[in-house]
C-alpha cells in the first residue's frame, strides 16, 4: 500500500504543481487537495499508464451519484491506493 | 475545409483500429474570410485552426474507436507546437494516435504534415461522453458518411 501511495502521491505532485510534503494517506484529492475534474484526468492517465490499469472512473462517478458510494471511498489517497492495489491484484488473477 | 461550418476535414484517408491510427485530408481553402483579418495582405491559416484540425481528425478516431456510441468533447491540449506557416490551398495531411483510452477520457498524440514536411503537432485529451441527445449523433453520422468514415471501419471497433 505504502508504495502505491508514493507512487500516487508523486504523481499528484508533479502533475497539479503541489508540494509534496502536503499531500498525506489521509488527503481528500478533490476536498483537501483542490483537485478539479480536468486535473484529475492527467492523474488518472499517469496512474493508468504506471500500473498498467484503467481506473473505473465513470462507474465511481456514477456510484457516487447514485448515493452507493461516497467520495472518501474512492478519493482519499489511502482509498485510492487501496482500489488500485484491488485493480492490479485484479488484473494478475 | 469549410472554415465557415467549422469542418476542418475532408475526407478520412486512412482508419486503422488496430494500430489505433488515423489519418485524413484537409486542404486549406483559397479564400476565406478570415483570411482578410489573418493577416491583410498576408493570408496564414490561423494556428488554432490547425489544433482544431488535429482535435476534429483524433476526434474521428475516438468515434470510430467506440463503435459511434460516444463522443469526445476537447478538454486539453498539450504541447502545442506550430511549426511553419499555413496558406491558403494548401493540402494538409493530418494524423492521430490513440494513446490511452481511460475511463470516460482518451489522449490523443496528434501531427499535421504538408507535402511532407512537419506543420504542427500536439497532445490533445478528450472527455468521452454518451452523445447529449440523439439529433447530435445522427449529425455526426451523417458528417462520418460525408468524410469516408466506413460503417464497416467502426464496426471493427
Amino acid at each position: 500500500m505504502s508504495s502505491t501511495f508514493e507512487t500516487i502521491a508523486n504523481i499528484i505532485a508533479e502533475t497539479c504543481d503541489i508540494p509534496r510534503d502536503s499531500i498525506t494517506a489521509e488527503s481528500h484529492a478533490i476536498n483537501d487537495l483542490g483537485i478539479d475534474s480536468l486535473d484529475f484526468l492527467d492523474i488518472a492517465f499517469a496512474i493508468d499508464k504506471a500500473f498498467g490499469i484503467k481506473l473505473p472512473l465513470e462507474q465511481w462517478t456514477q456510484e457516487v451519484s447514485d448515493g452507493k458510494a461516497t467520495t472518501d471511498q474512492y478519493f482519499v489517497l489511502k482509498n485510492l491506493s487501496a482500489r488500485i492495489d484491488e485493480l492490479v491484484a485484479a488484473k494478475g488473477a | 475545409m469549410r472554415l465557415e461550418y467549422f469542418q476542418l476535414i475532408d475526407r478520412i484517408v486512412e482508419l486503422n483500429l488496430a494500430d489505433r491510427k488515423i489519418t485524413c485530408e484537409a486542404t486549406v481553402p483559397t479564400a476565406s474570410t478570415i483570411f482578410e483579418g489573418h493577416f491583410p495582405g498576408y493570408p496564414l491559416m490561423p494556428g488554432v485552426l490547425l489544433v482544431e484540425a488535429m482535435a476534429q481528425t483524433s476526434g474521428w478516431l475516438v468515434v470510430a474507436a467506440t463503435g459511434f456510441e460516444r463522443m469526445p468533447f476537447l478538454a486539453s491540449i498539450k504541447d502545442a507546437k506550430l511549426r511553419t506557416f499555413v496558406t491558403p490551398g494548401q493540402v494538409l495531411s493530418v494524423t492521430s494516435h490513440l494513446a490511452h483510452e481511460g475511463s470516460g477520457f482518451a489522449v490523443l498524440n496528434a501531427k499535421i504534415k504538408a507535402e511532407g514536411k512537419a506543420v504542427a503537432d500536439a497532445t490533445l485529451t478528450f472527455r468521452v461522453l454518451d452523445f447529449p441527445n440523439a439529433e447530435m449523433a445522427e449529425q455526426m453520422r451523417k458528417q462520418a458518411d460525408n468524410i469516408g468514415l466506413k460503417i464497416e471501419a467502426r464496426a471493427d471497433g
